[in-house]
């Protein structure tokens, strides 16, 4: 069905690309692996005719094409979900899906309702219930995907592409979205699912492509390997166990931070809890459970009611991020593009961004050596893959852009850090190191506060785990209990408590 | 700050040579320089000393207006009270001095601390009030203009001390002080915004002022000053504006606001902020200065002459719109 041979790819004198095959069947889902920085969006972008390729042919059905742009690969039967989403948050589902396209009647008017019965018959296609007449900025993440998915087959594609769609998904979420997937299978679509949760791959995908550095490793079929067999071949070597060791507590470890009486809204259900001293507490809970709105909340970074916060037992009412930067409590947003980078900045420049206390030069001006060798440590922490500090950061992969966000904290003497869903979009690899990463930091007499919706993630890293529904903490499990029966149970039938 | 990170290590002169055309100041450069050529086969008086330095005397204020105009633009904002407070400061200044009797010294104080009290106002609306700027700073240049005639009775005032005209006339050796004025003002804001924390602040807030806020940056504060460099900025061109007319006018500057915003965009820096630089500013100002210069010197019907700077500046913006 498509056939990609031998694409290159160089931005400027560097080759990212470095001859890569690929070749997907009809009625398959394809899965392609590879870390951070593989090269994996870059040869989705090319398919696409987003960006030409430097070398390289693409054949579809036999047939030889030179995509010019995003249209031309469109008019050839292909779809692309963008690993950052492309709608248009004020406009309503129908409306997004027929941007630019939109049918008209006899007047030359909008056909609203051609428009409406287009888009739920595609919806019904896909076997999935999104409302078409709210705007899209007030679906959850899995709906707006839906729309994403809808309208790609609005356009007829036979050929589908889902850079990364599962990692802002809930476990229940991904479900759906793989019935949808299986659904289009069915109908004879060809699909190309990128992701690093590789227990996904083992669920859904027929067949799987590697890429390592830009170079083409292998391509066989899922049941010819095995989970430590596919860590290898993206790495290139084994990874030992991700999550490090958890540390043991005394009863009488120090508290850092005690929430109490935290309300979001007016008459909302009442949230508390305390973090203690070298501890990681894990905030687990569905999308929408009120765990971001939490701790924003907390920092007065978000709307909040009422809240009494103490730091190392003294009251204090932080007035936002930068008081809260004070009192050495940072946080770690959860959309890197819209809340953690500044896309038009240098890495070296968004790491130091709110570090500039470290390299000043008299009271004034800034110390720019000192800065390069403080930020050149940070990303060799992280292990940025990047040409260099200087590059910008809308030129890295997505897993090394959550990386420099992570380096900017790291990078900080921090008291407490609030990591919101911190390995979204990071590969295999990474994610261990940042575990280590999160493990030293704490062991530093530190405390993190790790919002997650991957489970396994929330169990094996957390030492206690705060459980949320509706807006509120619902339970406090530890120990023994941190398991994902008793953490799902509370997320779904918890009790609120609405009492000061 | 920012042409530097787009361009990567490697040192070899062909990177060398794709990092320059990669700066953002290498298109104004380009436009100065074709300018310039144009006006002076035009014109051959153009590249005489006397000119160039008349030229610079003249782009002084709508030079200097534009430096606080870039720090406002570089967050997202927008300032188009300069031309008004300008006015203000200068009418209220000479009023002190001629009026109240107070010493040309202490007149000028109150005017500079009066341009930048405004410039606080607007920037404290912006930040705390959350209303846009384009808004705020519509209303303050109309409050601005209306109490500097009020005031006045929509006259100039003049009889000012004959020291004043050293700021608008004087010259050091061969140079004229509003150009000194000027550069030391350009060398100021290159420091501010190349070399502090708060200059990279500044382009964060352009860049992404969700992400700015979120990791700590006091982002109502760094609002709060660059408004409040603006309305000092407009009080110092005040300074030279009376020196050279040695009166307080209530109905000058009329649309140099307007200037100023091309001298910022002519440039090189971005409409939405985040992106720029001070010297782009300076060059876009200069290029605006040949301009009005040349179309003068070559006897050109005034009115015509803002329609071909008007074509000039979207043909600059045209030919920009896509170089990073
Ligand atoms: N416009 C660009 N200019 C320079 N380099 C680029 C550009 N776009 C991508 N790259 C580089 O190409 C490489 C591959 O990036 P790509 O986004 O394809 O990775 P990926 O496999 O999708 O990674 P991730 O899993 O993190 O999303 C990276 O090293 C990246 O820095
Ligand atoms: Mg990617």
């Amino acid at each position: 069905m498509l056939e990609l041979q031998g694409i290159r790819k160089s931005f400027g004198k560097i080759e990212v690309l470095h001859g890569v095959d690929l070749e997907v069947r009809s009625g398959e889902v394809h899965a392609l692996l590879g870390e951070n920085g593989a090269g994996k969006s870059t040869l989705m972008k090319i398919l696409c005719g987003i960006i030409p390729p430097s070398a390289g042919t693409i054949r579809i059905q036999g047939t030889e094409h030179h995509f010019a742009n995003y249209d031309a690969a469109i008019a050839a039967g292909i779809g692309i979900v963008f690993q950052e989403f492309s709608l248009i948050p004020y406009l309503n589902a129908a409306e997004n899906m027929f941007l630019a396209r939109e049918l008209r009647n006899r007047l030359g008017l909008l056909d609203r309702r051609a428009m409406r019965k287009r888009a739920g018959e595609i919806m019904q296609r896909l076997g999935v219930n999104v409302p078409l007449d709210v705007p899209v900025q007030r679906l959850s993440i899995a709906e707006q995907q839906f729309v994403e998915i809808a309208k790609a087959l609005s356009l007829d594609a036979r050929i589908l592409v889902l850079d990364e769609p599962t990692a802002t998904l809930t476990p229940t979420e991904v479900e759906h979205l793989f019935k949808v997937m299986r659904e289009l299978r069915r109908q004879g679509v060809a699909i190309i699912f990128i992701s690093h949760h590789l227990e996904e791959i083992f669920q859904i995908c027929d067949r799987i492509t590697v890429l390592r550095d830009g170079e083409f490793v292998g391509s066989c079929a899922v049941s010819e390997v095995d989970n430590d067999r596919l860590v290898e071949m993206m790495v290139g070597r084994r990874i030992e166990s991700s999550f490090p060791p958890k540390p043991v507590f005394e009863a009488s470890a120090p508290v850092v931070l005690e929430v109490d009486n935290l309300r979001i809204k007016k008459n909302g259900p009442v949230s508390r809890f305390t973090l203690r001293k070298g501890e990681i507490l894990g905030f687990a809970g569905l999308v929408g459970s009120g765990r971001t709105e939490t701790v924003l909340a907390m920092l007065s970074a978000g709307p909040v009611a009422s809240c009494t916060l103490k730091i190392d037992g003294v009251e204090k009412r932080l007035s936002g991020p930068d008081e809260a930067l004070y009192h050495g409590i940072g946080l770690l947003p959860e959309s890197r593009k819209e809340q953690g980078l500044i896309t038009s900045f240098s890495i070296l420049q968004n790491i130091s961004l709110n570090n500039y206390g470290k390299y000043r030069k008299g009271h004034w001006f800034l110390d720019l050596k000192k800065e390069r060798k403080a930020t050149q440590t940070a990303m060799d922490q992280v292990r940025v893959k990047a040409q260099g500090p200087n590059a910008r950061v809308d030129t890295l992969s997505g897993g090394n852009q959550q990386k420099v966000v992570i380096a900017r904290w790291l990078n900080h003497q921090m008291k407490v850090l609030i990591f919101d869903e911190p390995t979204r979009g990071i590969d295999v690899g990474a994610k261990a190191e940042i575990y280590a990463l999160m493990r030293e930091f704490t062991a530093q007499g530190n405390a993190i506060i790790m919002i997650s919706s991957e489970l396994p993630e929330v169990i094996g890293m957390s030492d206690r785990v705060c459980v949320f529904r509706q807006g509120g903490i619902v339970a406090t499990v530890e120990g023994e209990a941190i398991s994902s029966e008793q953490i799902m149970t509370h997320a779904t039938t918890g009790s609120i408590e609405h009492v000061a | 700050m920012s042409h530097e990170a787009a361009a990567g290590e490697a040192t070899s002169p062909g990177r060398n040579f794709a990092r320059l055309l990669q700066s953002p100041l290498t298109l104004p450069l380009v436009g100065l320089i074709v300018v310039s050529v144009l006006m002076a086969l035009a014109s051959p008086n153009f590249f005489s000393l006397d000119n160039l330095l008349n030229v610079l005397r003249q782009v002084s204020i709508v030079g200097i207006l534009a430096v606080g105009m870039t720090f406002v633009i570089l967050t997202g904002g927008i300032d188009l009270s300069v031309g008004a407070v300008m006015a203000l400061v200068g009418t209220i200044t000479a009023g002190l001095m001629v009026n109240s009797g107070l010493p040309g010294e202490a007149a000028m104080a109150v005017g500079l601390l009066l341009g930048l009290a405004i410039g606080l106002f607007n920037g404290a609306l912006v930040a705390w009030g959350k209303m846009p700027s384009i808004i705020v700073t519509l209303a303050t240049m109309g409050m601005a203009r209306g109490i500097a005639l009020i005031y006045s009775g929509g006259y100039p005032i003049s009889g000012l001390p004959s020291w004043i005209s050293w700021f608008g006339v004087g010259r050091i050796g061969v140079v004229p002080v509003p150009v000194i004025i000027m550069v030391v003002i350009y060398a100021i804001a290159w420091v501010l915004l190349e070399r502090t924390a708060f200059g990279r602040h500044v382009y964060a807030l352009g860049g992404n002022e969700t992400a700015a806020r979120l990791s700590g940056v006091k982002t109502h504060r760094v609002k709060l000053i660059v408004f409040g460099i603006s309305g000092l900025t407009s009080a110092l061109a005040s300074v030279i504006l009376t020196g050279r007319l040695m009166s307080g006018q209530p109905n000058a500057g009329v649309g140099f606001e307007l200037d100023a915003i091309a001298a910022v965009v002519l440039g090189g820096t971005a409409i939405a902020g985040g992106r720029g630089l001070i010297l782009g500013t300076l060059i876009g100002a200069v290029l605006l200065g040949i301009l009005n210069n040349g179309l003068n010197l070559m006897g050109i019907n005034p009115y015509l002459q803002d329609v071909i700077k008007g074509a000039i500046i979207l043909l600059a913006i045209y030919i920009g719109r896509d170089w990073r």
